[in-house]
């Protein structure tokens, strides 16, 4: 007797495959918002699998800060002519130039809030109705309340006190005009379970992923990378390391971690034994104990 | 190496809290994952600033999974929470919900994917009326396993009495049940950690396992139906390219049973038969797909497909009908139920109208008695209802089959989802 039985990672493949298209059937006009982090490649890897042998029918969106590792740029570049879908960059800089958003000022600047501005702003202007994000509920505290299909108001905003219900695999994405709805797929993903999949799949990561050496200043207690945008104060001393990152956002906030960890073994067998989260290393977070919210609420990814 | 192998076959099980207000589940979970150290540094360092600000007297491990701000303010749990841990043996995807009544369809949320269901019950208070309303809930939703934890032993001084009698209280409540098969009791402190990780010595009388080998040695079968074949079409695949001209491929999720290639199937609603060609898995050609499955079937005909339609096998059909007959949860607190109200109708991959042709009963959820002469349903009622579809629903029961059997109602204005289904 044949067995029918699928391990885990089987079934939350086929979970965010159902909700690819699920989403790609419900809405007018997704897009998967594209940052070239881990998540976010396995989501278009997902994706393309999901309407195989067809192209991927959305766009991808990049919310562009202006503050990128180079490699993710060129990888961003290369990954999007080879799935052949289209691009679509809202770009921070542009929400600062037109008097939308305001360069943060103090210490610990960081253009990571303005992010939610320009996102806010390219789903107006491309008249999306769905986003899909990376985002996964083992990530962070008020990620781990939300809905796979997560309803956003007129404003963009997110009512963590009011969300509907959902229910087995039934997604309601039924909305008034202007409202529009963010989709995660991997939602019942933990980082363990991307790095796993990432291998078992042979899906190629940004080399930021991986140890190399690199200059690197320590600030309250993130390992910041030196590059034009974070640049050593007085008291602070760069030094070389080998480091690599377990998640890749805004240059300024997404601190590095030590590791000689060269491939995905090595990388699976370091998280496998780290004790804190990959957010640990995020300086976004730390700002306060409800900072995730707080952004979501105000249309954050 | 081995143990990355491990990781890749194990197996997964999905469970629910339950149980009425401030009863300890939030607690629990933060203590199952603070014992078996799935809790991480930061986690644990950020949860003990928010105590000692606070004011709490100890570390207040519910807010490992009461992230939301309003939840913590207010020391409650208002929407579903869903945790992750593995152990050795198994991997676990938990849903921690609340127990305040208000939000309810919170907890039929998480409990609606569920294998098994942790009910809490305060030692001091016994059963409530909370408490039985999860319960009920738990067995329309079809969860066969309940493990119930007689929290806060700490405060009845561990006393085997107090730990009987919620027992006893229990057990005479779920001989009604219909679903339920599998009952488990296991008295704890989820503040102190008795019998969580550990067996506790404060309780030498209890000789049943501490719960988290519980959790790891239970066998919980598939509820997967491998017999009766359901195909619900999700989405048509036509790649407009000069290389995939012909290809007409039909996307979706098996909701039950077994195709292979070279089955005869049935298109529903039309009724035409033909032969699957291919099935694809991804960019993968593979002979059989099953439930879960997200595949894509080929068929050997060009016969018009559509999202909505289901492919099954024609000596096996569905429930083919325009009325049906449902078990509902009513969620709404400003809308009611009543006959003749107009709702959008969501199961599987259809969307259609639906009319209140009768309502049945609401069920008492103390004495499980039926009330016949309802006339409408306010939030958090549960009862039998009758409803005129606009198209004909291809079902089968939910006690059959979870996803052909279930279904949702939405209001038509406010796009709310009002109402959890399930089909007879
Ligand atoms: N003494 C004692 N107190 C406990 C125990 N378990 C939980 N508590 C306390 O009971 C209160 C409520 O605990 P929670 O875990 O938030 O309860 P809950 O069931 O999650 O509540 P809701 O999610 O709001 O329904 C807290 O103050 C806990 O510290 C226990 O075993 N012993
Ligand atoms: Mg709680």
């Amino acid at each position: 007797m044949q067995n029918y039985n699928l391990t885990h990672l089987e079934q939350l493949e086929s979970e965010a495959i159902f909700i690819l298209r699920e989403t790609a059937a419900q809405f007018e006009r997704p897009g998967l918002l594209f940052s070239g982090g881990k998540d976010s490649i396995v989501m278009a890897h997902l994706a393309a699998k999901a309407f195989n042998p067809a192209k991927i029918p959305f766009p991808f969106v990049h919310v562009d800060t202006g503050h990128n590792f180079p490699e993710t740029i060129e990888f961003r570049d290369k990954f999007i002519a080879e799935q052949g879908v289209q691009l679509i960059v809202g770009s921070v800089q542009d929400s600062i130039d037109r008097g939308t958003a305001m360069e943060e000022s103090g210490p610990n600047a960081s253009r990571n809030a303005l992010q939610s501005v320009t996102l806010l702003e390219t789903i107006e202007k491309e008249s999306l109705d769905a986003c899909l994000g990376g985002g996964r509920r083992d990530e962070e505290k008020a990620r781990a309340k939300e809905r796979f299909f997560s309803h956003r108001d007129a404003f963009g905003q997110w009512d963590p006190k009011n969300q509907r219900p959902e229910l087995w695999n039934l997604f309601n994405g039924r909305k008034s005009p202007g409202e529009n709805f963010r989709v995660f797929p991997l939602s019942n993903w933990t980082e363990m379970d991307v790095w796993q999949y990432a291998k078992i799949e042979n899906i190629e990561l940004p080399n930021l992923y991986f140890c190399h050496e690199r200059e690197v200043i320590d600030r309250n207690g993130s390992l910041l990378a030196v590059s034009e945008f974070v640049t050593p104060r007085e008291n602070e001393n760069p030094s070389k390391q080998t480091v690599r990152f377990r998640t890749i956002g805004d240059a300024t906030c997404t601190g590095a971690v030590q590791s000689n960890a060269s491939d995905l073994d090595e990388v699976i067998a370091e998280v496998a034994a780290s004790r804190v989260t990959e957010r640990g290393s995020r300086a976004d977070d730390r700002r306060s104990e409800a900072a995730m919210e707080d952004r979501k609420k105000q249309g954050y990814f | 190496m081995t143990e990355q192998n491990s990781y890749l076959d194990m197996d997964l099980l999905r469970f629910t809290t339950a149980g009425s207000v401030d009863d300890g589940k939030s607690t629990l979970i933060g203590r199952l994952f603070h014992d078996t150290k799935a809790i991480f540094e930061d986690q644990l360092e950020a949860i003990e600033k928010s105590s000692k600000q606070r004011g709490d007297e100890h570390v207040n491990l519910a807010l490992l999974t009461d992230g939301l701000r309003a939840e913590r303010e207010q020391g409650i749990t208002i929407d579903v929470a869903y945790r992750y841990f593995a152990t050795p043996k198994r991997k676990f995807i938990i849903a921690d919900t609340p127990g305040h009544i208000q939000y309810t369809r919170n907890m039929v949320t998480g409990a609606s994917t569920a294998n098994l269901a942790l009910i809490l019950v305060d030692a001091r208070n016994g059963v409530v009326e909370q408490t039985r309303r999860h319960t009920f809930i738990a067995d329309l939703l079809g969860i066969k396993h309940i493990a119930v934890c007689v929290n806060k032993m700490d405060l009845v001084g561990y006393e085997e009495e107090a730990y009987e009698k919620v027992l006893q209280q229990y057990t005479d409540f779920a001989s009604r049940l219909e679903n339920v098969t599998d009952l488990t009791f296991i008295p704890i402190s989820a503040l102190k950690g008795d019998n969580i990780v550990d067996r506790s010595e404060n309780m030498s009388w209890y000789k049943g396992p501490p719960l988290l080998y519980h959790l790891e040695n239970i066998y919980v079968g598939s509820d997967s139906n491998h017999v009766d074949a359901r195909f619900p079409v999700q989405w048509v695949i036509r790649p407009h390219s000069d290389e995939h001209h012909d290809f007409r491929g039909f996307s979706g999720r098996v909701a039950g049973g077994v195709f292979k290639t070279g089955d005869e199937v049935t298109i529903l609603p039309s009724g035409f038969s033909t032969k699957i060609s291919k099935i694809l898995k991804g960019d993968e050609e593979i002979d059989e797909a099953f439930h879960p499955q997200s595949v894509t079937i080929l068929l050997e005909d060009e016969i018009d497909v559509s999202r909505g339609d289901m492919i099954v096998k024609p000596n096996n059909q569905p429930k083919i009908s325009q009325d049906v007959d449902a078990f509902i949860c009513w969620f709404s607190g400003t809308k009611k139920l009543t006959k003749g109200g107009k709702f959008i109708f969501r199961h599987t991959t259809k969307e259609a109208q639906a009319i209140v042709a009768d309502i049945r009963y609401k069920v008492n959820v103390n004495s499980l008695r039926k009330m016949e002469d309802a006339e409408s349903f306010d939030m958090n009622d549960i009862g039998r209802i009758s409803l005129r579809i606009s198209q004909p629903v291809f079902h089968d029961s939910y006690r059959r089959n979870r996803n052909t059997g279930s279904f949702i109602l939405v209001d038509p204005f406010t796009n709310e989802t009002l109402a959890a289904g399930m089909l007879r």
